[in-house]
This record gives C-alpha cells, sequence and structure tokens, in this order.
C-alpha cells in the first residue's frame, strides 16, 4: 500500500463502548450500526483498493442529531469522517479505525421547491439525480451532473465542488450552490445564504463547498435549478491526428462558440467504448469528439453547421451528425459508459488532473510516454472543453507490483499536469489518492494558509483526518487570535 | 498618510512585514474609485497596489486572463475586446456613483466581488475567478487557485477572497476565466407594470429556455411610466427566434416592445452603474433578496420613501433613500433580513457609515466564523481593520 494511514488513536479505541452508547442515546434505533459485517460496507469508497473499517457507523435523520453528535465527538476528540453516498473516486470518505463515519443518507427530504426564484431547498443526503428528478416534471434541472449521479449525493457533490460534463456551459457546484446549512465541529448549527445570489460576510459558501469535509458537516443545500433547454444535439467527429482534434477544440471557442460540451476519447478509449456499447464508433481514428449543443431546433442546426464547418478545416475523417434521440443516446452511451467499459477490460485507476487546453497535443505525449515506460496501457477521456483530463490507467489487480506501477504512473501523470500550467484535480478532489502529490503544486506557505484555515475551524483536526493535506503539512500548532 | 507602492510581491510583503511589526494597520487601495464601499478604515498608512500592473497571461483560446491587482480594468476590457471576448460578470464602475476619478483595478473588482446585471445567468466575479496570487497579514506571499478553469486542488482560498474587502490579504495578481462577446444583444420591454407584476413577468423569462442576461425592472417615476427590461444574447437567428418566444411568454403581462438597436447597450450600463442615484444626494443601498420577496420588501420600504431600481430578476435591489440620521439603517436591515436578504450601505457620508451597519452582520455563530477566518489570514488585525465590520 503506497499511501500511509496513521496509526488508530488507542485512547479513542478504549473509549468505543462509551462512544457507542452516547450515539445511540442520539439517534435511536438502527441509527448506530455496530456490527462488524454491517460496518464493512462502510470501509471504503469508490477508491477500493484502500480500505479501513470504522469503529462505528451513524447514521442521523436531523440536523440537530448532528449537531449533538458532532458536540459528543468534539469534547472526546473522536475523529468524524462524514460521508455521503460513498462514490468519492479519491478516496475522500475512507475511514479509519478510530474513526465514526457519519452518514448522512437518510437525511434526503426535498425541503422546498421555489419555481418563482428558480431555487430548491434539500437535505443533503439526497441523490444529484433525485434534485432533477424532483422538479423535471416542471421542465427544471439542476445543472452538475458527475458521472455517478445516480447514486452521488448533493452532500458529497458540495463536499468535492462536483463537476460533470455540461459543466462548460453550467458550471461546477461551487457556480450552482446559494445556501448551506452547516454544522460545527463544536456542534452548532449554522445558516449560510439562502434564497438570495450573495450572502454578507465572507464567502463561506465558496469556502466550504471543496472542502472535502474538514471544516465542518453540511446538513442542507440550498441549490439553483434552471429551466431545460428546448433540446440538445451532439455531433461525432473522428480525426486521423490528435493535434487535428486539438486545434479544432481551440478554434470552436476562438470564434465565439461556448458548446454545452467538448468530450475527447483517444484511440484506445474509443475501441472500448464500441466494444462494449456498439455506438457507432470510428475505429480507424485515433481521436474523437463529441460536441453537444443545445436550444431550438433552428439554434442548434446553425450553431453544429459552424461547429463541423471548423472541424472540416482541419480535415475531420469521420462526421456523424445526431439526426434523432437514439442517435443521441447511442453517441453518449459509449462516453458514458467508458469506466464501466473500461472495468470489463482490465482493473484501472482514474486519474482528475487539468491541464490548459491548448497543451492537449504535450499532455497526450507525455501520458503515453510515462505509461509505456511503466510498461501499462491507457486509456484517455477527456472534458476537452476545461482541460480536465481522465487517463483511465490500466492494470492487473492480482498483481500488487503492477498496481505500484499503476500509482507511480498516476502519480507521473498529475506531476505533468502541473508543470504544464494544470492541477492535480479538476473535480474529483485530493482524498487521500492526491493528499502527497499537494506539494507538486503548492509551497508551504500556499499549504499552511489552508492548514490555518483547518486550524481555525477545526482545532483538534477530528474532521475526516488524513486527508488533502500530507500528513507532515506544515501547521499552527492552535487557531490565531484575532487582535 | 504614508502611501506605499510596491512594484514586487516581494516589495508588497516587506510592506506588510514592517506594518505587522510595527503594529500599524495599513489600508488597502487599487484605483481608489470605490475608497466609499465599506466601514471607514483607521490607518495612519496605505498600500496601493498602483506598481504591480500589468497582464500577465492571455490565451483567447483557453478563456483565461491574468493581470497583475494593480492593471486598470480598462486594459483587460481593452485585449479581451480586441479579441471579441468579455469579462462574464460585467462589472459595476462605481465611479458616478461616488463622483471618483481614476482607474478601477482588477485587484478591486476582485476584492469587492463587483459584478452587474449579467450576474443572474453568467456568475459574479467569485464565479470567474479561478486563480489568486496575494500577501495575507502575516507578510506571506501565497498562492491559490491557478489558470484552469476546473480546479478542486485544496480548499479554494480564491472564493473566501472575493470579496473580502482587502481584509484578509492584499492581492497582487487575479486570474479570470472569459466568454466571448455574443455576436448580438437585444432587449424587450414591457412598460406600466407595478412592482409585483413587473417581478413576475422577470421570474417568467428567467424561467424560461431562452437564458436572459438581464432582467431589470425601473419603477414609475413622475415623467416616466415604468419599464421591465429583459435582455438577451446570441447570433442573429437566435436573437429573432428567442425574441417572438419571449414575446408570446410575455404576452399577458402587456405590450411588449424591442429596445432600438443602440439604446440597450446603454440602458444596461445604467443599470449595472446605479446610475439614477449618481447625481444626487442620497443615501444609497444594495438589497440582495429573493426575487419573489423583493415586492413586499419595497412595500415595506415605503415609509423612507426610496427611488428604487430592481435588477436581477428582482433579487438585487437599490434603493435611494435621504442621507439624514442613520439614512434609514435601522429600517432598512430589519426590512432586509424579514425578506430573507441582507443590505449594504453602498454610499453616504463617512460619519454616518462609521456609526451603523455598513453591512448586514452575520447572526451570532456565523459572526464568530467570519473572525475566525480573519485571524486566519490576518491575526494582527494589519489589513483594512473594520472595513466590513468592527474588527474585521
Amino acid at each position: 500500500m503506497a499511501i500511509a494511514f496513521p496509526a488508530p488513536r488507542a485512547d479513542v479505541l478504549a473509549k468505543r463502548d462509551r462512544v457507542v452508547a452516547a450515539l445511540r442515546a442520539i439517534a435511536p434505533g438502527e441509527g448506530v450500526i455496530t456490527e462488524e459485517k454491517e460496518r464493512r460496507a462502510f470501509e471504503t469508497d469508490a477508491l477500493t483498493s484502500y480500505r479501513k473499517l470504522p469503529m462505528v457507523v451513524v447514521l442521523p435523520e436531523t440536523t440537530e442529531q448532528v449537531a449533538a453528535i458532532m458536540a459528543f465527538c468534539h469534547a472526546e476528540g473522536v475523529p468524524v469522517v462524514a460521508r455521503g453516498a460513498g462514490t468519492s473516486l479519491c478516496g475522500g470518505s475512507i475511514p479509519q479505525e478510530d474513526a465514526v463515519v457519519l452518514g448522512v443518507a437518510k437525511m434526503n427530504r426535498v425541503l422546498d421547491v421555489n419555481f418563482a426564484d428558480r431555487t430548491m431547498r434539500v437535505e443533503a443526503g439526497i441523490t444529484n439525480l433525485a434534485i432533477s428528478g424532483e422538479v423535471a416534471h416542471a421542465g427544471f434541472f439542476y445543472a452538475p451532473d458527475p458521472s455517478s449521479q445516480l447514486a452521488c449525493t448533493i452532500a458529497g457533490n458540495v463536499a468535492m465542488n462536483s463537476g460533470g460534463a455540461h459543466c462548460l456551459k453550467y458550471g461546477v457546484t461551487a457556480n450552482n450552490i446559494l445556501g448551506l446549512k452547516l454544522v460545527t465541529v463544536e456542534g452548532e448549527i449554522v445558516e449560510i445564504g439562502g434564497g438570495a445570489l450573495d450572502s454578507p460576510g465572507y464567502d463561506l459558501i465558496g469556502l466550504l463547498v471543496g472542502s472535502e469535509g474538514q471544516l465542518g458537516v453540511v446538513t442542507e443545500v440550498t441549490v439553483r435549478i434552471l429551466k431545460q433547454a428546448e433540446g440538445a444535439r451532439p455531433v461525432l467527429f473522428g480525426f486521423r491526428e490528435i493535434a487535428q482534434a486539438g486545434q479544432t477544440v481551440s478554434d470552436i471557442i476562438g470564434a465565439g462558440i461556448i458548446p454545452v460540451a467538448i468530450e475527447y476519447m483517444d484511440r484506445e478509449a474509443i475501441h472500448i467504448c464500441e466494444a462494449f456499447a456498439k455506438a457507432g464508433y470510428p475505429l480507424d481514428v485515433e481521436a474523437m469528439l463529441i460536441i453537444e449543443v443545445e436550444g431550438s431546433e433552428a439554434e442548434m442546426e446553425a450553431m453544429l453547421a459552424r461547429i463541423v464547418d471548423i472541424a472540416r478545416r482541419h480535415d475531420v475523417a469521420t462526421v456523424k451528425e445526431s439526426k434523432s434521440a437514439m442517435e443521441t443516446a447511442a453517441i453518449w452511451k459509449g462516453r458514458k459508459s467508458a469506466f464501466g467499459a473500461t472495468g470489463r477490460v482490465a482493473d484501472y485507476i482514474c486519474m482528475d488532473g487539468t491541464i490548459p487546453t491548448g497543451r492537449l497535443p504535450d499532455v497526450l505525449e507525455g501520458i503515453d510516454r510515462i505509461v509505456k515506460g511503466y510498461g501499462l496501457r491507457v486509456a484517455n477521456v477527456f472534458h476537452a472543453g476545461d482541460g480536465n483530463l481522465h487517463p483511465l490507467v490500466m492494470f492487473n489487480v492480482n498483481d500488487p507490483a503492477e498496481q505500484v506501477k499503476a500509482e507511480h504512473a498516476g502519480e507521473d501523470i498529475l506531476r505533468l499536469c502541473v508543470q504544464l500550467g494544470g492541477c492535480l484535480t479538476g473535480e474529483h478532489g485530493v482524498g487521500i489518492e492526491k493528499r502527497d502529490l499537494m506539494r507538486e503544486q503548492f509551497t508551504e506557505v500556499d499549504l499552511l494558509q489552508q492548514t490555518r484555515i483547518k486550524t481555525a475551524l477545526d482545532p483538534k483536526w477530528i474532521l475526516n483526518p488524513a486527508k488533502v493535506f500530507p500528513l507532515d503539512a506544515p501547521r499552527d500548532e492552535a487557531p490565531r487570535e484575532a487582535a | 498618510m504614508t502611501l506605499h507602492t510596491p512594484s514586487s510581491p516581494a516589495d508588497l510583503a516587506a510592506v506588510v512585514a514592517e506594518a505587522r511589526r510595527a503594529g500599524t494597520p495599513l489600508a488597502v487601495a487599487g484605483g481608489g474609485t470605490r475608497s466609499g464601499l465599506g466601514r471607514p478604515v483607521q490607518a495612519a498608512a496605505t498600500v496601493s497596489t498602483a506598481k504591480l500592473s500589468g497582464i500577465t497571461l492571455y490565451e483567447p483560446a483557453e478563456l483565461v486572463i491574468a493581470a497583475k491587482a494593480g492593471t486598470p480594468l480598462r486594459e483587460v476590457t481593452e485585449a479581451l475586446a480586441a479579441r471579441g471576448q468579455r469579462l462574464p460578470f460585467e462589472p459595476m464602475d462605481h465611479r458616478a456613483l461616488y463622483g471618483t476619478t481614476g482607474e478601477p483595478t482588477v485587484g478591486g473588482v476582485a476584492a469587492a466581488n463587483v459584478s452587474g446585471p449579467a450576474r443572474i445567468n453568467l456568475g459574479a466575479a467569485r464565479d470567474s475567478m479561478i486563480g489568486l496570487k496575494f500577501v495575507n497579514g502575516l507578510a506571506e506571499d501565497v498562492k491559490s487557485g491557478g489558470r484552469v478553469m476546473k480546479n478542486v486542488t485544496g480548499l479554494d482560498l480564491v472564493k473566501a477572497l472575493a470579496g473580502s474587502f482587502g481584509t484578509l490579504a492584499v492581492f497582487h495578481e487575479v486570474c479570470f476565466k472569459v466568454l466571448p462577446v455574443a455576436e448580438g444583444e437585444r432587449t424587450l420591454v414591457v412598460a406600466g407594470l407595478s412592482i409585483p407584476r413587473a417581478v413576475e413577468a422577470l421570474s417568467a423569462a428567467l424561467g424560461s429556455p431562452f437564458e436572459p442576461t438581464g432582467a431589470a425592472h425601473l419603477p414609475a417615476t413622475a415623467g416616466e411610466a415604468a419599464r421591465t427590461l429583459i435582455r438577451i444574447e446570441g447570433f442573429a437567428a437566435s436573437l429573432t427566434y428567442r425574441t417572438e418566444a419571449l414575446s408570446r411568454l410575455l404576452a399577458p403581462f402587456g405590450t411588449v416592445e424591442t429596445m432600438a438597436a443602440g439604446v440597450s447597450a446603454a440602458v444596461w450600463a445604467e443599470i449595472r452603474d446605479a446610475a439614477l442615484f449618481a447625481a444626487t444626494d442620497e443615501a444609497v443601498w444594495r438589497l440582495s433578496v429573493p426575487p419573489s420577496a423583493a415586492p413586499a420588501l419595497a412595500e415595506r420600504l415605503a415609509p423612507l420613501s426610496p427611488r428604487l431600481v430592481f435588477d436581477w430578476g428582482g433579487g438585487l435591489i437599490w434603493a435611494g433613500v435621504p442621507a439624514a440620521g442613520d439614512a434609514g439603517a435601522k429600517a432598512v436591515h430589519a426590512a432586509t433580513k424579514a425578506a430573507g436578504g441582507h443590505a449594504t450601505l453602498v454610499r453616504a457620508p463617512d460619519a454616518v457609515r462609521g456609526a451603523v451597519d455598513v453591512f448586514s452582520p452575520p447572526a451570532g455563530p456565523l459572526m464568530a466564523i467570519q473572525r475566525k477566518l480573519k485571524a486566519s489570514f490576518d491575526p494582527a488585525g494589519v489589513l483594512n481593520p473594520g472595513r466590513m465590520y468592527p474588527g474585521v
């Protein structure tokens, strides 16, 4: 195992019975899970190569229960790992042996739908797709659409500032949240923002979104909802050269056109997805783009005509414009099944770096070199419009040496992303997976400013421990006091 | 009054270090065009970003621009315009309102999270800010974010600092994501609506698939009927189609007219800059509320005889009231809070702004978090002390 976990604290383990009793008093009935085989369900997330059995799991049903749990755990110095659906790809919700897992899955009600103000207030355990489902009858939706949206919760989306294929136009979670109900580490309940487009004081919503459970526990969320476009239609392009695809993306954006999605797949990904989804992808090309536009029939036709014209200037080899809902579904089916289809071929780790989009050919060449250097294979799927890369580095999980190689290849790829002007993670988060790479992107003072905020809001560092920050990250001993 | 004009991040850090050592607070200044925004700051010295100037990165095909904090905003907008691009958030120009001269800066826009009518659709300044370099109150040169638009690496200090009014750090470089300028814009007008009907009409437009980038209401005055305005943007065929579709949608509210070409941009600039109040001596409030709460709030403010302008579909209300006494502070804060929002006293004499809550104070535990955040960036209270709240 390459990623280190701190040794469980004996003083915490020693008071397990008292912790269980206290949690039972707060969340009665089936709200507290102590049996080992039931706790196993919470020992990992979507980073399944790492597992730690939690000390106890509690599933509160109200914000007040969450507050009581936090007040108790803070007073006792017991670590707390907040959890939504456990779909984190970076190990953001993997527990540890001396931690209470605080799952918000039972808190999944819709509290208010306000079509006049285009907002919706929900409990944090509701799934991403259920939010849109609640307002679909009126033609509205919640915009950020991570691939795991059927399962993942808004709690997890807020924690990780999740994106999705359509954030080129609609933004990420941070751009679509107006209010949060936060339980502080001390167990205080705080309302931040609400139905207005901004809130007084510092932008705490902006700070909390993407803070990976380090600063508090969110129990309610006010989201913006939007009216669905009249229609959406993708076009599929195949290119014989990678650079042609990159240049097409640059020129589309340079021409003032912002599609809702620009997805890139390389040869390996095309072949894997086509074998699985039978989407009709071209197999004789090096690179493929799926570009989607929205609007009325006439608007979509006009935009697609311009986009196709730009692609033709770069010698596009294949052009497939969707002519029906069935064709649209087929084009997207392949892309959306990329992770699952790759999983049929091999085990893989999914990376999530971002690069300046102009460096696409450089990063592809670099990834190819890195992965070949370790004797492995890679399939590349990207959100090309915003430079967010998902290289899937393939390996055999039954070969421990190969797994280590794959992890090293992944780390080298992320280092390359930072060197090219990008970052370690575009939408999955740091979690445990990229924790030890933070110094690639940040200096000691950069990290110190972040850990000072952590210390200010969680002085005992009990929230989601051993994540985000390197274990030896610089930090002040105690919160700094204002003069 | 000492004026420091550091010309490098290292010089800036040295100025802050010296202020911290001497225990003398610093006022933080960009172009000075919005210095009336916030509570008056008591400081013997000012640190200005004037000599930290220049665009450091512009990649049109990547929709990204970065500039040093003291760069005049005009330089950035002109560079963008030359390549058919713009800052999406349509930042307000405060000069007319305050009667100030000089040049608004990139750092000032970021520090005050200055946005405009397009915020309703394209986000605020904080939504476009993707990278920030700054010196905190401990004189450390820190960065957060970067130059790519999707980045969730570590805590998002960029957003925590957007709108922090120089109380947490002095910015020295800001990176924005940008958007293409739309090929055309068109503004639809419905005349004569009451405030409740106007907010309903705006809500209908904003709840349509036609993506308005402006939704404002100018109530009736002695000389002119009320006007409800909806702006759409796009290419020619799209504008024609959406104009027709929105006209049908809004038909129940009255006759829908299209504003003459050329007039539209000027009208939205006036709304953006709260120009109605430019040449007056009224106190000016900015109220941010859920749009559907706006009509009742307007009703409740009636005893102050305010002049009102509604933007963001009713969610942003500009209110001009007599500057006498507390400039209506007690009544305005109470009414806005009851409406589920918050209020900012944008323009009033220093004495008034020193005596009342310029920004609605966050409730108890929320204020405690604000103070913890302040302490984690600037524990000695060196930077712009009291600009937002007493001690913050």
